[in-house]
């Protein structure tokens, strides 16, 4: 990681307005930042006093000698990669968070299958992400900063389907090979964090699927979504693909704009979690013969909420980390937006039902406070504190609505609530960015007078450059709504048919299907499947259901 | 002669008979944890908007082997100590015994008490 600093720096003419793919995941702007900025970092002198030692040790061999720079600089740069690392270590243990909730919603008899699919994925996704998908997403990103260079100058690729302003894929860097990579602890920096967030969106499913998912088909999930799946989505908006591009192309505001990922990490994950949780039916148990739906009480609510407070925590990473630069000052209302839209979707979850059933239900509680996490995860960089209060308010009422509609109506089996939480507010934070910003973020990348996609300037009707902007700033919001808009519906339409698709296509091409055979799913998935039980020393707890109308018609219980 | 005393109780309430028990000279008292239904029935609850009913309460079961002589004493004992007399205090009922052994020392019947 210390030889950041020392790749050489880029020959090539700073071209901002042609460039198809220029740093997209846009807010990595000013890696080197006014010193005023640093001298606000919350970073001790300890921590310099090792970085410049580090530093001092670290030449290498090259080509063309580098612009030294200066101590102060050197600091600041790796300050922000140190940033970067330090939140993707933030993002990676919402994994425990994932497992604890999800495990503690399941029934005690299934807790050793979903505890293993919250690890397994991690390592499925993460051997997909690491071998294609970040080439796929990530191959044409690069940033470059006037007068520094942090090691990603350059894009590591080049379009692999399409060109200009409609990229859909990219290439370059396949299993993080090839020059750039060994050099560059920019780029490595960058890459685990962007496998952290491939891995919150690929373990969004097991919460939504749990109870009754082969592990044999949950595996090739992980490897799908790491891979394919979620880089595909990636690749459009934060890799510089045509979603980012809107603004060029059609004039749309600054393009789809999404900050940590409300439509990029969550809404893409919740819709496979819903196609998934389709193809699969619901529980056996889980509704009457005539249409009434059951509850099913998950074996720990201490878990579950433990789980949903290293969520939490987890999540200033997500969320304030995706300023990408701790000299981005940015991360304070980011951190502080995240909060309180959490503890408004906490009370609006937890005052929605009770009114609407008369005890205020822990489980939901939970999903309002994540629903308020997932809703402001795309516009907490863009919005005033009074927004992110609305937006997570709104949040927690809408996760108990989608909760109830999706088990009462549509009859779709979800454990944990990952289609309320994750899809449904997804895509409503995706589109709160296009209402809520207030142009006050995002005017002016790299000094280049680009805004945050990096691909087009927003102009205010005096000719001056603005944020990103929704409609309750100005008559320009509209375009960004509307690039917004683009972005939920092809959420919803692409990646929905995406994962409908591979979910349907496993189903034919695994012996037996993708679901658990009738009698595993009675006795429980643990020995089954895994072999161990979560508990083995504790006496399970059968149960039967008389009336039962599963999908699978075959007999069970007495 | 020997009988058995079984009372099924309010878990709440053992501590209480445990102690009027010991106060009235009983040595020995087997406990478990057992779910009934009865004339309390059972409740439904709502979990995540889904109505579920939970039919078996969660009681407490104590077996207690005695005097025949006692056995009336040892009744009205546990019925005074666990009557709340609100629905669901639970019963109490008294079989003969044929047998009774102390497994340490073989003793039987009276002496193995």
């Amino acid at each position: 990681m210390s030889a950041t600093e020392l790749t050489p720096p880029s020959t090539s003419p700073v071209d901002a307005t042609s460039a198809p793919a220029r740093g997209t995941r846009g807010f990595a702007r000013r890696l080197v930042a006014p010193k005023r900025l640093l001298v606000s970092a919350a970073v001790s002198a300890a921590v310099a006093a090792v970085l410049v030692t580090v530093l001092a040790n670290s030449a290498f061999a090259q080509d063309v000698a580098p612009e030294p720079l200066s101590a102060a600089d050197k600091f600041t740069q790796n300050t922000n990669l140190m940033w970067i690392v330090v939140g993707a270590a933030l993002v990676m243990f919402m994994q425990a968070g994932f497992a604890l909730l999800e495990v503690g919603f399941v029934r005690a008899k299934n807790g050793a299958h979903t505890m293993a699919m919250n690890i397994a994925v991690f390592g499925t996704g993460a051997t997909g992400f690491f071998l294609t998908g970040y080439a796929l997403m990530f191959g044409g990103y690069y940033v470059k900063v006037p007068g520094f260079d942090w090691g990603y100058d350059h894009a590591l690729g080049s379009a692999l389907i399409g060109s200009g302003k409609w990229v859909f894929l990219w290439k370059g860097g396949w299993a993080l090979t090839g020059g750039k990579f060994a050099a560059s602890g920019a780029v490595l920096g960058f890459f685990l964090y962007m496998l952290a967030f491939m891995d919150t969106a690929a373990t969004i499913p097991t919460g939504a699927m749990a109870e009754r998912w082969k592990f044999k088909s949950f595996v090739l999930w992980g490897f799908f979504c790491g891979a394919l799946y979620y880089p595909l989505f990636g690749a459009w908006t934060w890799g510089g693909g045509w979603l980012s591009q809107l603004g060029n192309s059609w004039n749309l505001g600054q393009g789809y704009t999404d900050f940590a990922g409300s439509g990029v990490v969550h809404a893409v994950g919740g819709v496979a979690a819903l196609t998934g949780a389709i193809v699969l039916g619901p529980r056996i148990g889980k509704y009457t013969k005539d249409g009434k739906s059951r509850g099913i009480p998950g074996h720990s609510i201490a878990l579950a909420g433990a789980g949903t407070l290293i969520l939490m925590f987890g999540w200033f990473g997500f969320n304030a980390g995706s300023t990408l630069q701790i000299a981005d000052g940015q991360f304070g209302l980011v951190a502080a937006n995240t909060g309180i839209s959490a503890a408004l979707g906490c009370i609006g979850g937890m005052f929605w039902v009770w009114k609407r059933t008369g005890k205020p239900d822990p489980g939901m509680i939970m999903n309002g406070l994540l629903a308020g996490l997932v809703a402001i995860t795309a516009p907490c960089a863009f919005v005033d504190p009074w927004a992110a209060a609305v937006i997570g308010l709104i949040a927690g009422v809408l996760v108990v609505e989608a909760v109830f509609f999706v088990d009462h109506r549509l009859h779709i089996d979800d454990p944990v609530g990952a289609v309320g939480v994750h899809f449904v507010n997804g895509i409503w934070g995706v589109l709160a960015v296009g209402i809520f910003a207030s142009g006050k973020y995002g005017v002016d990348a790299f000094g280049t007078g680009l805004g945050w996609n990096s691909t087009t300037t927003h102009l205010d009707s005096a000719g001056s450059a603005t944020g990103v902007t929704g409609i309750l700033y100005g008559g320009t919001g509209w375009g960004q709504l509307g690039a917004q808009a683009i972005g939920a519906a092809t959420i919803i339409i692409v990646m929905g048919g995406f994962s409908f698709a591979f979910f349907k296509l496993s189903n034919l091409l695994f012996k037996g299907g993708i679901r658990s055979t009738a009698e595993d799913e009675i006795a429980g998935l643990d020995v089954p499947e895994m072999g161990v039980f979560a508990y083995p020393d504790f006496v399970g707890t059968g149960e039967s259901y008389a009336d039962d109308e599963s999908p699978s018609k075959v007999p069970y219980g007495d | 002669m020997v009988h058995l005393v079984t009372a099924v109780i309010k878990p709440f309430k053992l501590e209480e008979v445990k102690d009027a028990l010991k106060a009235i000279g009983v040595l020995g008292v087997t406990v478990s944890e057992v779910k009934g239904t009865g004339r309390q029935g059972g409740h439904t609850e709502t979990y995540r908007g889904s109505e579920y009913v939970v039919e078996f309460l969660p009681k407490v079961r104590l077996d207690i082997l005695c005097d025949t002589a006692e056995t009336d004493t040892v009744i009205d004992t546990i019925a005074t100590a666990a009557r709340t007399g609100k629905i669901g205090d639970g019963k109490i009922w008294a079989t003969a015994v044929d047998r009774v052994v102390r497994v340490r020392t073989n003793e039987r019947d009276l002496e193995a008490l």
